[in-house]
């Protein structure tokens, strides 16, 4: 954003608009790109899923039908055509729903996913706003979600989506705490909320030959990633979490009711949380667009590259849960996070305070 | 884990009740059944199961048409094991008007009544992953199950409602190349149990969501009459092709698997589902055993009149289907068309004892163990 504002201060025929007004400019230019992002965002991710699924399960997914090539080489268009079939579908609101909260929730859900991108570095200068509480910024954006989710669930005036909506608030609620917990072992380490000093304190090398991300840092951050990015899934509603939209007991969830562009938005938000939840592990434990061979390949093209590469990374490792596992209940989800994941994050932080004091 | 919610002390917060009607239009029901359900919060508190939404007077159209035009109905009664209850009503035919037909026919209706019921388990396998959240061993289990599919298209044209097995015989021979299609399927398809063992039956959230959930004691699956996979999940060792063997069943050498509680407590969803893997492996052996002594030569059709009249008399006759006890009544009047013909249902029983077994839940049990019961409404409403 700064840096966007100077480089319009530095444009001669920009000189004579107020400051105030190109800072509007800029806020919208960067909200429209952003917006870009996340829609490219889902519809890359959609097809990959569609793919990934297929090529797991022994299937070819969407393919091109014939001479006219019905959805692209390799149902590349596949999504496109969905999106478009989404977009000119009929708006349907159900009599019995209370309408302002109903056609509100999508849109909430979907402002909480949209607003984290703000805070969250794709190399060394793309990057909207470094604030001072980066960290705490996104952890407090991304739970907005399940405002939206439990109106969506309590508006449709359906009992499979109120269902949804019910476990859907349990299960983020709970496992807010272990994925912050485990996240206050990286902030521990580094003495900053600020993203990008948590990304420039994992240069160099440790241990003389793995790069010195947190996850090779020491024992217990090595567990804090692997709790952050199981609490993450959790957080996102993915498989073996995926409670609260269970297809197989609650028919869809909380967007049972939803169709057409409505229900597209809460898709275009579960992708957009998909990717913060992998961009914000890659960040935190992986180093973000530091380079994985310290000095080499570390301009900020490759950095992006590199960013979006662990990123890209995570979604897939999140897509082949999916594909892989069965789902677990909701009492049993609960156990996971009370019983195992809390008492294992206080040890973390007990643990890394002790192996801190200890080195230094 | 399970044992804690159902045993969990709820008086402290006990809610307001609600009711949930599970289906007719439900992804998990498998078919048009609708389930009452009375819950507190998840926990379901009771079960009442609503059926007949695809009542198709099948036992009154029986006493409408002929005794051959009988067997279409069977085939659409329990559609996923069509050759099950075309053989069960062949035999009960058969036992009625004292007909003997010859040993290649045994041999054709044990190859495809056992290939039938692959295609049914993996059918009953893959949609109880499907309603425990894994998807991709449903896919696994439909990939194979199409090779069957293939197999009983070739045989007689039909991929689902066969109408092959009749009264004294098949409908044609096999054609040139069936068999040695069918030792490739099974060469094939005996490695792949493997695979859905380890995607699927070993997998720790599988075991955690089936294991000690749902439990069918023997004595209350005996009680209800319950048969099949589901009553030897419970433990109990009972098979008609083995206690009562019909067709040439007592010619093969095969094991009942039982429930044996390895993950929790005998006769739980994961039993009931293990059972059906190792049919699996049982069905693999008699089709082979079934395919190295089958006749090559010879007639598919006893000699019958062209109108089947049976004497006066009735019979009653089961035959052990993927669900269990298929009994066929038919009681003859001389006329050629049964004076009342009951179908005896393996599936009815089996969805009547979910208020027993799934109460106390929660509503994701609920689902599991209407899976792990795996009925077919085409049989229960019938």
């Amino acid at each position: 954003m700064e840096l966007l504002l100077q480089k319009f201060s530095e444009v001669s025929f920009l000189s004579g608009i107020p400051s105030a007004l190109l800072f509007v400019f800029a806020a919208t230019l960067i909200a429209v790109s952003l917006f870009m992002f996340v829609a490219v965002n889902a519809i890359v991710a959609v097809y990959a899923e569609r793919k990934i699924s297929a090529f797991m399960q022994d299937r070819l997914g969407p393919m091109g039908q014939g001479v006219g090539l019905h959805a692209g080489k390799w149902g590349l268009l596949q999504t496109v055509a969905d999106a478009i079939k989404l977009l000119i579908k009929e708006d349907i609101i159900p009599s019995l729903a209370d309408r302002k909260l109903f056609i509100l929730a999508p849109f909430i859900l979907f402002i909480g996913a949209f607003i984290v991108f703000v805070g969250i570095p794709f190399n060394q200068h793309i990057l909207v706003a470094d604030f001072n509480i980066g960290v705490f910024y996104i952890i407090a954006m991304s739970s907005i979600g399940v405002i939206g989710i439990i109106l969506a669930g309590y508006g449709s005036n359906n009992k499979w989506a109120l269902y949804g909506a019910m476990r859907s608030a349990a299960q983020i609620i709970s496992y807010e705490i272990p994925l912050a917990l485990s996240l206050l072992t990286v902030i521990m380490l580094v003495g900053s909320l600020k993203m990008q000093d948590i990304i420039i304190a994992q240069h160099g090398l440790i241990w003389g030959i793995l790069p010195n991300w947190f996850i090779f840092n020491n024992p217990f951050t090595f567990i804090a990633f692997f709790i952050f990015f199981i609490s993450g899934v959790a957080e996102v509603n993915r498989t073996p979490f995926d409670l609260p939209e269970a297809e197989s007991e609650l028919v869809a969830g909380f967007h049972t009711e939803y169709s057409g562009m409505r229900w597209a938005f809460f898709f275009l938000a579960e992708y957009a949380n998909m990717f913060i939840v992998a961009a914000m592990s890659a960040i935190l434990f992986l180093g973000g667009w530091q380079s994985p061979i310290p000095g080499y390949m570390d301009s900020p093209a490759w950095g992006l590259f590199w960013f979006m590469g662990k990123a890209i990374f995570l979604i897939f490792v999140m897509m082949w849960f999916r594909w892989t596992f069965p789902r677990l209940r909701t009492d049993q989800l609960m156990q996971m996070c009370w019983k195992y994941f809390l008492p294992i994050s206080f040890i973390n932080i007990l643990g890394v305070g002790l192996w801190d004091l200890w080195l230094n | 884990m399970g044992i804690e919610t159902s045993t969990l002390d709820r008086s402290a917060i006990h809610g307001e009740e609600m009711v949930l009607n599970i289906g007719p239009q439900h992804p998990s029901t498998h078919g048009v059944l609708r389930l009452q359900v009375l819950t507190d919060g998840e926990i379901v508190t009771k079960i009442t199961p609503y059926i007949g939404y695809l009542h198709r007077c099948f036992e009154k159209h029986c006493e409408n048409v002929t005794y051959e035009q009988v067997i279409p109905y069977t085939d659409r009664c329990d559609y996923v094991a069509s050759m099950n209850n075309n053989f069960g009503y062949a035999v009960a035919m058969e036992e009625l008007m004292g007909i003997e037909v010859p040993e290649k026919v045994h041999h054709i209706r044990v190859i495809v009544a056992e290939l039938n019921r692959i295609a049914s388990h993996h059918l009953a396998i893959g949609t109880f992953g499907l309603d425990v959240g894994a998807f991709t061993p449903f896919l696994y289990c439909f990939r194979d199950r199409e090779r069957i599919l293939d197999l009983f298209e070739l045989l007689c044209g039909a991929r689902l409602l066969y109408n092959y097995i009749w009264v004294g015989g098949v409908s044609h021979d096999f054609p040139i190349g069936f068999v040695e299609k069918v030792y490739e399927f099974l060469d094939y398809f005996e490695p792949k149990i493997q695979e859905y063992n380890d995607l699927l039956t070993f997998n720790k959230i599988f075991i955690e969501r089936t294991a000690d959930v749902g439990v069918l004691p023997a004595d209350v699956a005996i009680s209800y009459g319950v048969s099949g996979p589901n009553l030897r999940g419970s433990g109990v060792k009972w098979d008609l092709r083995k206690n009562e063997p019909y067709s040439i069943y007592n010619k093969f050498e095969f094991d009942i698997p039982i429930g044996t509680g390895a993950m929790g407590t005998v006769g739980d969803c994961w039993d009931r589902y293990y059972v059906r893997i190792r049919e699996l492996e049982e069905s693999v052996k008699i089709t082979r055993q079934a395919l190295d002594q089958m006749p090559r030569e010879g007639d598919v059709h006893a000699a019958l009149p062209k109108k089947i009249r049976p004497p006066k008399g009735h019979v009653y006759s089961r035959t052990e289907t993927p669900r269990g006890d298929l009994g066929f009544y038919i009681i003859s009047d001389g006329k050629p068309k049964p004076f009342r013909l009951k179908l005896r249902s393996p599936a009815f029983t089996a969805l009547s004892c979910i208020d027993e077994i799934a109460r106390g839940w929660m509503i994701a049990d609920v689902i599991a163990i209407l899976g792990s019961l795996d009925i077919v409404l085409g049989e229960i409403d019938r």
